[in-house]
């Protein structure tokens, strides 16, 4: 059963893998005309300073996904790029390879998620628990309409709402950026307490908006695990109110919370993109918004898949660690 | 109806978030010139005064105006895909769920997939792809091309349980044909489940449309609330302090994702009998 578990999650990874490169490729040829194509050709015509890279792009297009060629073979050549993960150039920021350019953007985005997420979960998942725990302070009871309106927010709105009060009326935080401009990224204290203030207020607007989600799920796996026989049993032999709480409860109840982060991955990230683009955070997001307005085609596809392959191989990863968390766990074909 | 509604107060208090934001529309499209809408039609950037009372944007917005113009563009985005996301879902959702083989299995596997990749990525890619300047409608059939995906899995999985109870089997047994079976057993007891995925389905939509036109790839002619965001993020009226330009989208956005959330939550309890609290 469980080889089989393993086998039936890896060849989802893959399929889920290859649609992403196959929509890469097919979406931009949906409406007929080619509109890389297009942009190249017009750059080219353009002319300007990038005209060297530019034509020698256009000769590499043309050789890879030239119309002479039956779409089968275009298809097959670009499957093969995509899994050496050679994305070609850039074409606003032509020397540079898209791989480069994100590159330098990858570790402030998954920096700042891995630390909010990670920490929304926990704080998340401690609130739910005391929300559903009978002998929590009565106070507690109170944060949960709070609690829940946050989490209908989309977590950039709440991002603008942080900027202009705390960084725009109250000046406590720099209103934009990764670090202050005019400094250059080193490793050293003075560099790092710079990123670190920056990094403040994107991560509390991610982290307020999904606390809600992670303290609603657990307070919903509490009060299943509250009425279970063990908990009375435990209960009634006289056990710590304390020791009944973290190991009898917020334990068992905690595992189909890590299901969800799976589940909930690709929806932190998405809102996660557009956090940065309010922030100017120097992340993938924001490299995908200056995509966007340059129509750097080759920029978008690269982003879109790399972040795809990314949270796939989270979900995967997480899924095999579930049936190593919690054995009652079977993984029997539905 | 009343007693219900007065022990059911999520439900309440979404549909009066909802009809206030609704209310605001409709009247101001009566008490209010909506043409100031249109870039240049005033002074640009002055803040909230008797003459505007939102304030104007750099392009000479009257915001109070576009505000007017813009909800109901929003919300018709969100209630157009939820709907098109829904109706396929659910047409999906009963062929596979009620008949089974490879259909189900197909159905299932494309839903999983499909689920696995974060939706507005492709979104963006098939924006990108259409290039020329989308219009609201086109926005919204965009953001439906993949708002069937989620309702389908919740709905099939509805259908599946529905589908074992005793009623279906004496259906069955009394010699019910197939279609009679899923219109007439099914489809009644589907309904409650129905309304709060549409519910869901909407607000998912509403996000998806938002995080578009943020990113600049929205209907860069019309005024919805998204837009007025992107223009906000465009212009830096942050750092000017333009409060009265970004506040009213919020809030406005807010009320509508609260309301929303509240009524599904309602409506969950509608449909879910058992998680309703003591009479």
């Amino acid at each position: 059963m469980r080889l089989d578990y393993i086998v039936r999650r890896l060849v989802l990874f893959v399929i889920v893998v290859w649609a992403a490169a196959t929509l890469n490729f097919f979406l931009p040829r949906l409406s007929g005309k080619d509109p890389i194509r297009d942009k190249l050709l017009q750059q080219a015509a353009a002319g300007g300073y990038v005209q060297a890279g530019i034509q020698q792009m256009v000769e590499e297009y043309e050789r890879k996904f030239g119309l002479d060629k039956p779409l089968w073979v275009q298809y097959l050549t670009y499957l093969g790029d995509v899994a050496r993960l050679d994305f070609g150039y850039s074409i606003a920021n032509y020397p540079r390879t898209v791989m480069g350019i994100m590159a330098d953007s990858i570790p402030w985005t998954v920096g700042l998620l891995l630390t909010t997420t990670l920490l929304a979960f926990a704080i998340g998942s401690i609130l739910g628990a005391l929300l559903a725990w009978r002998r929590s302070p009565r106070f507690v009871q109170y944060l949960f309409p709070p609690l829940l309106t946050l989490s209908a927010i989309p977590y950039f709105l709440l991002g603008l709402c942080l900027i202009y009060l705390f960084a725009f009326r109250l000046k406590l935080f720099p209103l934009f950026g990764g670090y202050t401009p005019g400094t250059f990224p080193a490793l050293n204290l003075n560099f790092a307490l710079d990123v670190f203030k920056h990094s403040l207020l994107p991560a509390l607007s991610i982290l307020l908006a999904s606390l809600g989600f992670w303290a609603l799920g657990m307070r919903g796996m509490m009060v299943t695990v509250e009425g279970e026989d063990y908990m009375t049993f435990a209960e009634a032999a006289g056990l710590k109110s304390s020791t009944l709480f973290f190991t009898y409860a917020i334990r068992n109840a905690l595992l189909p919370q890590t299901t969800s982060l799976g589940l909930a991955l690709g929806h932190v990230l998405s809102g996660a993109l557009l956090v940065e683009v309010i922030f100017s955070y120097p992340g993938i997001g924001t490299t995908l918004y200056h995509a966007i307005r340059q129509f750097d085609y080759f920029l978008i596809q690269g982003i879109v898949f790399t972040i795809v392959l990314g949270v796939t191989l989270a979900t995967l990863v997480l899924d095999l660690i579930y049936p190593l968390l919690d054995p009652r766990i079977t993984y029997q074909r539905a | 109806m009343l007693r219900y509604m007065r022990r059911n107060r999520s439900l309440v208090v979404g549909l009066c978030l909802l009809l206030l934001v609704l209310l605001f529309a409709g009247l101001g499209r009566l008490l209010w010139d909506t043409s100031l809408a249109a870039p240049l039609s005033a002074p640009p950037n002055r803040p909230p005064s008797w003459e505007h009372p939102l304030g104007t944007d750099r392009q000479g917005r009257d915001l109070l105006a576009v505000m007017i113009v813009g909800t109901p563009l929003t919300l018709y985005i969100g209630l157009l895909a939820g709907f098109i996301g829904v109706a396929i879902g659910t047409v999906l959702a009963l062929t596979g769920a009620y008949y089974g083989g490879v259909v189900d299995s197909v159905i299932r596997g494309v839903v999983d997939v499909g689920l696995t990749i974060p939706t507005l990525l492709v979104l963006i890619l098939l924006a990108v792809s259409v290039r020329s300047s989308l219009s609201v409608s086109q926005m919204a059939l965009v953001v439906a091309s993949l708002s069937w995906l989620w309702p389908t899995r919740t709905i099939r999985s509805q259908v599946l349980s529905i589908k074992e109870r005793a009623y279906i089997q004496v259906a069955r047994l009394s010699g019910a044909s197939n279609r009679q079976i899923i219109f007439f057993e099914i489809m009644p007891n589907l309904l409650p489940y129905l309304a709060a995925t549409f519910v869901g389905a909407v607000g998912a939509a509403i996000l998806a449309s938002i995080g578009l036109e943020v990113i600049g790839l929205g209907p860069i002619e019309a005024n919805t609330l998204g837009m007025t965001i992107y223009w906000v993020t465009y212009y830096a009226a942050l750092l000017h302090g333009m409060w009265w330009w970004f506040m009213p989208p919020v809030v406005i956005i807010i009320m509508v994702f609260v309301g929303l959330f509240a009524i599904s939550a309602g409506l969950d309890e509608l449909a879910n009998p058992r998680t309703r609290k003591t009479v």
